[in-house]
């Protein structure tokens, strides 16, 4: 390897991202040595192991990734707006429409849901951690060294270029000499490890660890969300992790699992890929599910409508979502037989879906709304995600399929499920959780303005896209001709993207104001909301909750608040919490080697870096390590110096 | 607030709005049967999805509009309630009704573009082999024996079977006005039917992304008249050159080209992937057999040696 194919060159923007990249690794060293901050960063976040600070780190982590695939959504829209542009050429194109799908979808989607189900689901069920915390600290650095190195690919060696799918023979060695796609195996191989033990972690939290007297049936519908999406990616994520292993030794190992020759089907990678990428769609779009089952609850001042319902419906969405699969590809050729099974099996998952829609409907009804931010996004998610869904049942319509089959019809349906699904709900989450993490809320006006900037900017966005796929505009090209009629729309769709950066900025400017001047929330409880997490002070203690709370009811806060009783009987008993620990940052950053090692076929420093991965695990297992035990006097003070104004 | 929402409401009904008016798009504009078929299949599942928005939009206005906060009693407190039976059944049964109609409309029509056109159902098909490499298109008449690069000439009112296959990446054949799409693979061959009814020249294009020039991979399919098409077929035959296997490896090799015409084509030394020349082989026990004795063999003669 020579050092000019080393670094990627000849991009005007790729030097102008050098420059940045290094700026900003000289000056975050720099600025922790001036303000003596490297001992409270390693402290307090390099090595918790706390849920709470975990799950800021993932929303952090996820905030800059949906900067990063957002410059690079804004640069496919500049690109396409007119005819013939020259802005990019079709080699960077490709690589930034295939980084902007595994960006979005891995490394912010999932992320910010992981965070979110952080910070929140121990709270929920009455939990002082999560049953794993060192397991979490690891998959939280797994994944966010995943992330990191599919984004020096950028700069280093190229990035992947096939596509986020990554459809074989396209992705092979011969028709993409480039290093992007062993980013693309090794990065998403890293970070999908972690994914798959945030589910294990995840499902033994929920499943072990609620409060006494909270059955399943009794607990909130973002907890049963999660519950849900653990299953999912317990059964799902080892396909991935299968399917990259077999693409890394298809292209750095020599062996034809998907190759054109030797018995090699290429079929084989789009079916497992899509045995783990469809369910995967729900692993994002379920928990946002959750997320505004809660918000409608509490700003419509009413219990959720049909809670059972709710919960069979996410448990039929689950298992149907491993038997649709297929749906990705009915262009394939299998017959009519085939096709039609998955037809039905897709277009069925309509029917649970919409039973959620018309039971949030009716949690509206005889409610008492009021339009905060948070009950904003989930107010528009209801008519815009209906868009998306309805779209979706005539895209499962095999026939139909394959006139809106990879057109720009299909990427309309995907980001309208996605974006008022997933996107939406994280925000939403975000605004409605803030003030619980932080003791303050994200000022209401400037949420306000954001939302709408975000809001109508993704219709005028995605909305002409359904019309230019009718028109026979395929996705994923780089370049068009005057004569095909598609101008006018791209244009009107480029504008809609402007606007969504507009409101994205609003989004984050909204954080540092509301950070240095929204007033401190002192209640605990400034939703007046129904769940157990608002029962605590706000920001909160380590330890979450100074005594276990006793449940015997769905909202059991909210009906305590009602009755004036106390959910937290007993007396203050020592708490035993989990200890901090380095070893899951120097494991991240051995996978971090070892995976761009790997990247470069360079084998003895991979080896060296898998034996420090094994060492810190050898280390893990013989190391004693019993936690440690907050006293009664210290939970005390700190009660009663969070919770002073108004015990 | 008004006309912020008034401002969202029409940011999504009059993109719907002109979508309705334009009836030019290609997909509405068939100039066949199977696409014809599709584009009722398509515009009969739009008015019932219409339907769907409809109802839940009536819904949805009506609970913003009377429960919010600001018209509501301050004393007002939502009742607590657990969900209705009937009301639960009736929003599953009525979306498994649609479901219903829905998967057999599909079926049907998945049936009907499978396969020759009903109208042209006695008739013996066209057989047009279109195989793509980087980045273009072969199309190769066996009957005729000839090829051409980049374009397509079909006569109309007959049945056209288009059987696929690629050289490389997969690769999705689409000529919107005349059928669906389907998948070229470099191991196996895939199917099209169509019959094009009214002469004219589509586009057609490879709508599976397949790398670098990709955009650029579209082709023209023109449409005659039978006598046209026999004319053309003689012209080609008389006056343009043989392929031969060292130009067609030549054109294989990843490029942007313009048209060419051939007056033989590459099916004779270079078969596509169907029968014996499958690049898997489900369950065909008897090569693998073959090959292992072969290798038996040639270990056992090394051995000797």
């Amino acid at each position: 390897m020579k050092w000019d194919e080393f670094f990627v060159t000849g991009e005007p923007m790729i030097y102008a991202a050098m420059v940045s990249i290094v700026l900003v690794s000289i000056a975050i060293p720099a600025g922790l040595t001036y303000f003596k901050k490297w001992g409270y960063l390693w402290n307090n976040w390099l090595t918790t192991v706390d849920h709470k600070k975990i799950g800021i780190m993932y929303i952090i982590a996820a905030l800059l990734m949906l900067f990063r695939g957002g410059v690079d959504a804004l640069l496919m829209r500049a690109q396409t707006a007119i005819p013939e542009n020259g802005l990019l050429d079709g080699q960077h194109y490709n690589e930034i429409f295939t980084t902007h799908g595994i960006i979005m979808i891995l490394f912010m989607a999932m992320p910010f849901i992981i965070g979110l189900m952080n910070v929140v689901v121990p709270l929920q069920i009455g939990a002082r951690d999560v049953a794993f915390p060192r397991l979490n600290a690891i998959s939280f650095w797994l994944f966010f060294f995943g992330a990191m190195l599919l984004n020096i690919s950028f700069v280093i060696g190229g990035s992947p270029d096939a596509g986020w799918s990554a459809y074989f023979p396209l992705a092979s060695l011969e028709f993409s000499p480039t290093v992007g796609n062993n980013y693309y195996s090794l990065a998403l191989q890293i970070a999908g490890i972690g994914t798959l033990m945030t589910g294990i972690n995840f499902l033994v939290t929920i499943l072990k660890m609620r409060a006494p007297g909270m059955k399943l049936m009794k607990m909130p519908m973002f907890t049963w969300s999660i519950l849900i999406t653990s299953v999912i990616i317990i059964f799902a994520f080892p396909v991935l992790t299968v399917a990259l292993a077999l693409m890394m030794l298809d292209r750095q190992f020599g062996t034809q699992f998907f190759a054109m020759q030797n018995g090699g089907m290429d079929m084989l990678w789009a079916n497992l890929f899509w045995v783990w990428g469809h369910p995967e769609v729900y692993i994002v779009i379920l928990p946002a599910f959750g997320i505004y089952s809660e918000i409608i609850a509490t700003f419509a001042r009413k219990n959720l409508y049909g809670y059972k319902s709710m919960v069979y419906s996410m448990i039929a969405i689950s298992l149907l979502s491993f038997l649709v699969w297929v749906h990705h590809f009915y262009t394939m050729g299998h017959g009519v037989m085939v096709n039609s099974v998955f037809s039905i099996t897709t277009m069925a998952i309509a029917i649970p879906t919409g039973v959620k829609i018309f039971n949030w409907l009716f949690t509206l009804r005889r409610g008492k709304i009021s339009f905060t931010t948070p009950m904003l996004y989930a107010l528009a998610f209801i008519p815009i995600f209906t868009i998306g869904g309805v779209t979706g049942v005539m895209l499962a319509m095999a026939s139909a399929d394959y006139q809106y089959h990879n057109t720009m019809f299909l990427v309309a349906h995907f980001h309208y499920v996605l974006i008022p699904g997933t996107v939406f709900g994280v925000i939403a989450g975000f605004h409605y959780w803030f003030p619980k993490v932080f003791g303050f809320k994200l000022n209401e006006r400037l949420g306000k303005w954001a939302f709408w900037f975000i809001t109508i900017s993704f219709n005028v966005t995605f909305f002409p896209l359904f019309i230019l796929g009718l028109n026979g505009m395929t996705r994923r090209m780089y370049t068009y001709s005057a004569s095909t009629g598609y101008g006018p729309l791209n244009m009107l769709s480029m504008v809609g993207a402007v606007g969504l950066t507009i409101g994205f900025i609003l989004l984050v400017y909204n954080i540092y104001w509301s950070t240095r001047y929204e007033p401190r929330e002192v209640t605990g409880d400034p939703w007046d909301a129904r769940s157990l997490e608002w029962s605590t002070p706000s920001p909160l203690p380590e330890y979450n909750f100074a005594i276990t709370p006793a449940v015997d009811e769905l909202d059991a806060f909210w009906f305590a608040k009602k009755t004036n009783k106390s959910l937290f009987e007993g007396e203050y008993e020592p708490i035993h919490m989990p200890n901090n620990s380095g070893l899951p940052f120097i494991m991240g950053i051995a996978f971090f080697f070892f995976g761009f090692f790997m990247v470069f076929s360079w084998w003895i420093p991979a080896v060296v870096a898998g034996l420090v991965i094994l060492g810190t695990m050898a280390y893990r297992t013989f190391e004693q390590d019993h936690g440690h035990y907050i006293s009664v006097e210290e939970i005390e003070r700190t009660e009663n110096a969070l919770r002073g104004e108004n015990s | 607030m008004k006309p912020k929402w008034l401002l969202f409401s029409l940011s999504i009904a009059v993109p719907l709005l002109l979508a309705g008016c334009d009836q030019s798009l290609l997909v509405f504009d068939p100039k066949g049967p199977q696409a014809k078929t599709l584009s009722d299949t398509i515009i009969f599942s739009i008015m019932m999805m219409v339907g769907i928005l409809v109802v839940v939009y009536a819904l949805y206005t009506f609970m913003l509009v009377k429960y919010r906060a600001s018209k509501l009693d301050k004393d007002y407190e939502p009742p607590h309630e657990e969900g209705s039976k009937w009301l639960e059944i009736t929003w599953t049964v009525i979306p498994v009704i649609i479901v219903i109609v829905l998967s057999v409309v599909t079926v049907r029509t998945t049936i009907d573009v499978e396969n020759v056109p009903e109208a042209y159902a006695n008739e013996k098909p066209l057989v047009i082999y279109a195989s793509s490499s980087n980045w273009k298109w072969h199309f190769s008449y066996p009957e005729e024996g000839i090829e051409t690069v980049n374009y397509v000439n079909i006569p109309e009112d007959r049945p056209i079977e288009f059987r696929l296959y690629s050289y490389g990446p997969i690769t999705s054949f689409w000529v919107p006005q005349l059928a669906g799409q389907k998948y070229a693979m470099s191991d196996m061959v895939t199917t099209i039917h169509l019959a094009a009814e009214t002469p004219g020249s589509y586009i057609g294009k490879n709508s599976n992304f397949s790398g670098k020039d990709f955009a650029h991979m579209e082709f023209e399919t023109l449409v005659m008249t039978a006598k046209e098409y026999d004319e053309w077929v003689q012209d080609v035959k008389e006056t343009a050159p043989a392929l031969s296997e060292t130009e067609f490896n030549e054109l294989i090799e990843p490029s942007v080209l313009g048209r060419k015409t051939f007056s033989s084509t590459h099916l004779e030394f270079n078969p596509p992937p169907e029968g014996d020349n499958a690049g898997h082989h489900h369950g065909s026990e008897n090569h693998h057999s073959e090959d292992a004795s072969t290798t038996d063999e040639h270990m056992h003669h090394e051995d000797m040696k």
